[in-house]
């Protein structure tokens, strides 16, 4: 209770950070989708603090951020099935390497 | 410095460095372990938050599930079995500096609103935050519209990396 | 409030007594305590455990007509300290290629996973840790981190038994947790709080096995699966692959596996117990008689409990001793084919029934009524299912001789 809002929002900021620079600077696909994840937990956090700092009687943060938790599992599934089903094909999983649709 | 204070600033160090451990590491399945550190760390956070639902279902879903999941990614998609070399890509610095600028304009942003600095209120003594939680996620004049939708998108999730992750017989 | 009516709030008072005699504010004579506390649980826990080791070893004896363990104290009573030594004393290699860290955090997280639990096990009603009113999806929440360990170990130990290994118990923790999850929610539905004690405190007029005998059926599958035991033991089939994902493990991290197991047995046991038995209560209302009040006393109440933890445990080990080995396809397919939809089904028709006759007065019949009519129409599924399987007859084969005439 004497924790300040500011404390959790510059957190969850630094977090987003963090996974943004994983996205767009690993070559590995699989890295890019752990900077995802590192991105949509920082997202996570500034709803339930919203939510707790806000009003609590309105739940819209906490199913908010359970949602989110739904989409993260269904787009890390997907994402991860695609990666093994190009793997499968190209055997390579560098981003980089992945350009076939290039002209 | 109260003792919520100090587990909060335990837990966000937890966070932080393994978040930059999981941008950084060599070896992708040390990525991967470090990814659950920081699960972990922001599950403690929802429960300081007084989100008890939140943290347990963070670490059965993200934990007990995406995070196996990229463990045996990472194990079925190594070319050779020893990753080691350098793992960031060419635009590394760029990226760097974006990271940093987009930190710096969040915390700009932010500082210049009027309930940053914001202090928790008690939550009343009778309410129930998890029974509140399952009655908005039930009733019709709440968020059953998103909770059918989601389970819509996990059905069609589940089919479709089921049949993209299939290998083709040929 | 009496030592022998509230142990635990008395010897924390007293505590908080002595620490604040001797100079220390009040917050962190709390927090002292609060840790003495957390040490003091942890320690019994781990006592369990060890007597634990001579139990399963006496009862896999008898299950086998031999004696078992009795020549070091009476009974072999001493043969875990025994063991405990020789543990100890054994050369703790690390093998070649594996990975230093992750290696031996993997027994670390496996062991602190099953203690992690015993942060919620309801031994009286004035003995448990804390009261958390989502005990349940916590209890499933500290199986996932078990799952991870045993991942760490396969990666790690550098060694493809160890990995295969991994992978299979991997999938068929992951695959039994949704029917188990599923099974806990029954016992949820019926008690309508999440919270052990709360559970605990509904069965006090009827105990929930008798109104969900299925339910209870469903919970020890899946915990006999979660557990990595016998008949699902892929993991650690001896005669197939060594000893699974914990091959490379010699001594005390082994020691710590092991250990660890054998409690995750009990605690899912108790678990049995405080779901479907009555936990540390469920005398049928018998304790409001004035001549059995003694009944509600914590002591005797964690003897009680005690002792239905140690039959949920023994049911374990009969199903384990008993029941050859499945094979990991069947084990899979038997899952996802037929336990998770008989799980949804019997979650759904429980919720229905309990709505519906919640205020009449054949609720207890009406749960066991439709339990045996689910159960009864399950059964003639599954016999029309073999039946059609059996009556796909195959060609004979020519006999031999026959052919070579022609």
């Amino acid at each position: 209770m004497s924790i300040p809002l500011s404390w959790y929002l510059v957190l969850s900021a630094a977090l987003f950070s963090i996974g943004l620079f994983g996205v767009l600077a690993r070559k590995n696909a699989v890295a890019i989708l752990l900077g995802i994840e590192l991105m949509l937990n920082a997202v996570n956090i500034n709803l339930v603090a919203f939510w707790r700092y806000g009003s609590t009687a309105s739940l819209a943060g906490q199913v908010f951020a359970i949602i989110v938790f739904a989409v993260a599992a269904a787009e890390v599934a997907v994402g991860l099935a695609l990666i093994i089903s190009v793997y499968r094909r190209r055997t390579t999983v560098i981003a980089d390497e992945l350009d076939l649709l290039k002209w | 410095m109260t003792p919520d204070q100090f587990i909060f600033l335990l837990c966000a160090a937890l966070i932080i460095a393994s978040a930059i451990m999981v941008v950084t590491s060599k070896n992708l399945v040390h990525s991967a372990l470090w990814l659950v550190a920081t699960l972990f760390g922001v599950a403690i956070l929802y429960a300081l938050l007084q989100a008890a639902f939140l943290a347990l279902v963070q670490v059965v879903v993200y934990i007990g599930a995406i995070a196996i999941l990229f463990i045996f990614a990472v194990m079925l998609t190594r070319r050779e079995l020893r990753d080691k070399g350098p793992q960031l890509n060419q635009n590394w610095g760029l990226s760097a500096v974006m990271a940093v600028f987009t930190f710096g304009g969040l915390f700009y942003i932010l500082s210049s609103w009027s309930g940053f600095s914001a202090k928790a209120v008690e939550i009343p003594v009778g309410t129930d935050p998890l029974r509140m939680l399952g009655y908005a996620l039930v009733s019709p004049d709440a968020y059953v519209l998103p909770f059918e939708v989601a389970s819509i998108l996990l059905l069609a999730a589940l089919v479709g990396a089921v049949y993209i992750a299939t290998a083709s017989k040929k | 409030m009496t030592f022998w009516n509230d142990p635990i709030n008395f010897l924390a008072e007293w505590l908080r007594g002595v620490f604040m005699g001797w100079g220390m504010a009040a917050s962190p004579a709390n927090a002292v305590t609060d840790i003495i506390g957390i040490v003091v649980m942890i320690l019994f826990s781990m006592g369990i455990a060890i007597l634990l080791v001579w139990v399963e070893r006496k009862v896999v004896a008898r299950f086998q007509d031999r004696l078992g363990p009795n020549r070091i104290g009476p009974y072999g009573l001493f043969q875990p300290f025994a063991d405990i030594v020789k543990l100890i004393i054994k050369e703790d290699i690390t093998p070649d290629g594996a990975d230093k860290l992750v290696f031996n955090m993997a027994p670390v997280i496996s062991l602190a996973s099953v203690i992690l639990i015993w942060a919620v096990v309801p031994l009286a009603s004035k003995i448990y840790g804390v009261d958390l009113n989502v005990a349940v999806l916590y209890l499933v929440a500290v199986g996932s981190f078990g799952t991870l360990s045993v991942i760490m170990a396969g990666w790690a130990s550098n060694n493809k038994y160890a990995l295969i290994g991994a992978f299979r118990m991997v999938a068929t923790m992951i695959s039994y947790e949704i029917p188990m999850v599923v099974a806990l929610l029954i016992p949820t539905i019926i008690a309508g709080t999440m919270s052990v004690k709360g559970i605990t405190q509904a069965q006090s007029g009827i105990w929930f096995v008798i109104l969900s005998p299925l339910g209870l059926l469903l919970f020890l599958i899946c915990a006999i699966a979660e557990l990595g035991r016998s008949p699902f033991d892929l993991n650690e089939a001896e005669s197939e692959i060594v000893a699974g994902f914990h091959i490379e493990y010699t001594g005390m991290k082994f020691g710590l596996f092991y250990a660890g197991e054998l409690l995750h047995a009990f605690t899912f046991g108790g678990f049995m117990a405080v779901f479907f038995f009555g936990g540390y209560g469920g005398f049928f209302g018998l304790e409001k008689l004035s001549a059995f009040t003694w009944l509600s006393n914590p002591f005797i109440q964690l003897v009680v409990f005690l002792i239905k933890a140690l039959i949920g445990y023994w049911v374990i080990m009969w199903v384990k001793y008993s029941m050859p080995r499945i094979r990991i396809d069947h084990m899979l397919l038997f899952n996802w084919k037929f336990l998770t939809p008989l799980a949804f089904v019997l979650l759904m028709m429980t919720a229905l029934v309990d709505k519906l006759l919640a205020p009449t007065n054949f609720y207890v019949l009406g749960m066991f009524l439709s339990n045996v009519l689910f159960a009864w129409i399950v059964i003639e599924i599954l016999r029309a299912y073999s039946k059609r399987e059996r009556s796909v007859t195959v060609e004979p084969a020519e006999p031999v001789a026959q052919a070579a005439h022609h």
